[in-house]
């Protein structure tokens, strides 16, 4: 920035001096002002991104070590590897839980909010608070909450309300240890859809409601039939936002079960990790890494392929 | 909907209120955990402390140096926003006022980044790092962070500026202005909106990630408070109350900026992503 400290406007006129282009919207600006960010993220992104799928089909076994190319040695690998195949499989089920449940709840708390209620604004700030903090924090709070002794955090709830039949080992039972972190993803997440489908609330033109009800129509119909299909864009967002956030997750996985008990809460991230950084097989880690990818885009693409015609339908 | 305060709209509120009253359980579970000696914890989990003890906080403040944990984090989240504030609104600037074949598969380009899980290239960027000499280093979490966002913010500015008229630019020009010189006076502070939103949404991010940090930075002593906290809770696991007062004066900086600019956040978070 320390070039525009000279004058901005010179009375000279430059543009017979040095020839400017014209194009449609004005005179454009030169190339190399995408220059230096294009440089940064070539080289962050790009560049590892094109090495890291050429190295799915290697032997790579650790940083400065030789590769050579083994075909879809890795892939046959992964096909027959129980900690893989259900990681992939935990994935699904996380992302699928936490799409319908943080936005089903996300829309029902925007609902609330978005209403003459007096505490509308404080419920607002409340419930979007743990978007801002971090996963790591959240997850080690409810790994207190998911406390396995009868007398601590959600056991110590249940036993108090007189349900304590049916106190658990939240994180320590292999089937239900999934659905615990789950749940932490939701809490911690729902503000967020909930911010967004609020969002959509306020563009939904209050006339249409008020014409509704002077013929009649009750709460559910107007939903059904005005803000449903007028919310289609913020669902279109929340679901891609929490599509990815699901199918990528990680840091919960570790800092709550680090995959455990078994592998029964592997992901592929926690996976990819694993294989790279505990047991060096870079090469196997990376074609993980690549199925990953290639679900990330193949679900964007087709999310966005109906979710928009689901918009310009409504 | 929004038609005065009736008995049903009391009703909703009760709801509201005992939702909230719920969702917030953990939070109280966890303070007053913080608030608590070993004695208290074991024999009342659920109820207020009484009497308080702070002694938990500063041995925890110790325990975890979130003191230099805090300025690490500041350091490396204010420079990557910065940075990218800068290169992302530039390029965009390009991208959104030149109608060429060449800019637009850069904008695509730009684009691929935002679907590209970074798991993909972790490991050759982790050699690259390393190969660089950069690994423990702020530099490497800040070049991370600013290639790793920019796809993102290079997104929100070039559809912002497609939005703004051309005329200013072009007049600024024509009486004798640089590129550069119509950018930072006339185009920046028209953006001011866009750069709000990218701003906080980069800083949450970044402030709070944990993979790469940890990769990163684990063991160099300039470890951002995510991983010290991670590492904190895994020594000190069965100390609750001390665990409890960590994780509380870890998460209060960040809760604080929250509160404070509670608006303009849940903004940033609402608007910045309609694509």
């Amino acid at each position: 920035m320390t070039a525009l400290t000279t004058p901005p406007l010179k009375s000279v006129r430059r543009d017979s001096v040095r020839p400017v282009k014209r194009r449609g919207s004005g005179i454009a600006p030169p190339w190399w002002f995408a220059a230096p960010a294009l440089v940064v993220y070539a080289l962050v992104m790009l560049y590892p991104s094109i090495v890291g799928a050429g190295s799915a089909f290697t032997d790579w076994a650790g940083v400065g070590e030789q590769r050579s190319f083994v075909g879809l040695e890795n892939f046959r690998q992964l096909v027959h590897d129980d900690q893989a195949l259900g990681a992939l499989r935990n994935t699904l089920l996380l992302t699928i839980a936490i799409v319908v449940v943080q936005n089903g709840l996300g829309l029902l708390l925007a609902l609330g909010v978005h209403t003459t209620i007096k505490s509308r604004m404080v419920l607002r700030v409340i419930f979007f608070a743990p978007v801002v903090v971090s996963p790591v924090m959240v997850s080690f709070l409810w790994k207190y909450v998911y406390n396995p002794a009868p007398d601590a955090g959600l056991n110590a709830v249940l036993n108090a309300v007189g349900l304590g039949a049916l106190r658990q080992d939240w994180l320590g039972d292999p089937s239900l240890a999934i659905w615990s972190v789950a749940f932490t993803v939701i809490w911690q997440c729902a503000g967020y859809s909930m911010v967004i489908f609020l969002a959509g609330l306020e563009g939904v033109p209050q006339e249409l409601h008020e014409s509704a009800m002077v013929d009649g129509a009750s709460t559910v119909a107007r939903f059904r039939h005005i803000t449903w299909p007028l919310l289609a864009p913020a669902v279109t967002i929340n679901v891609m936002l929490s599509t990815v956030g699901g199918l990528t997750l990680f840091t919960q996985i570790i800092a709550m079960t680090n995959g455990g008990p078994g592998y029964a809460t592997d992901t592929l991230s926690t996976v990819l990790y694993k294989q790279a950084f505990v047991y060096g097989k870079f090469g196997y880690s990376t074609a993980v890494a690549l199925v990953l990818a290639i679900f990330v885009a193949a679900v964007s693409f087709i999310q966005i392929g109906y979710l928009r015609s689901r918009e310009t339908a409504a | 909907m929004r038609t005065g305060y009736r008995p049903r709209t009391f009703a909703l509120e009760i709801i509201m209120v005992a939702v909230a009253v719920a969702f917030l359980f953990p939070v109280y579970a966890l303070v007053t955990l913080a608030f608590k000696d070993p004695e208290q914890i074991a024999n009342s989990p659920l109820s207020m402390p009484d009497p308080p003890s702070t002694a938990s906080f500063g041995t925890a403040w110790e325990s975890a140096s979130l003191g230099s944990a805090l300025l690490n984090s500041t350091l490396i989240t204010v420079s990557s926003v910065l940075l990218l504030i800068v290169l992302g609104s530039l390029a965009a600037y390009f991208l959104a006022r030149r109608a060429s074949r060449l800019s637009y598969s850069l904008y695509i380009l730009f684009l691929v980044g935002i679907i590209l899980p970074f798991q993909l290239g972790m490991i050759p960027l982790y050699q690259l790092v390393n190969d660089l000499g950069l690994l423990g280093t702020y530099q490497g979490m800040i070049l991370f962070y600013t290639g790793i966002q920019l796809p993102f913010t290079v997104f929100l500015y070039t559809g912002f500026i497609r939005s703004l008229p051309a005329d200013y630019t072009n007049a600024a020009l024509i009486d004798g202005a640089s590129h550069l010189q119509a950018f930072g006076y006339v185009i920046f502070p028209l953006l001011r909106p866009i750069t709000g939103t990218v701003l906080i949404l980069n800083a949450v991010h970044i402030w709070n990630d944990f993979f790469t940090p940890l990769l990163y930075l684990g063991g160099s002593g300039r470890e951002t408070v995510p991983v010290r906290v991670f590492a904190f809770v895994n020594e000190y696991t069965s100390d609750y109350g001390l665990v409890a007062a960590g994780l509380v004066l870890a998460a209060l900086p960040i809760l604080l900026v929250f509160l404070v600019l509670q608006r303009y956040v849940i903004r940033g978070f609402s608007s910045g992503l309609k694509g």
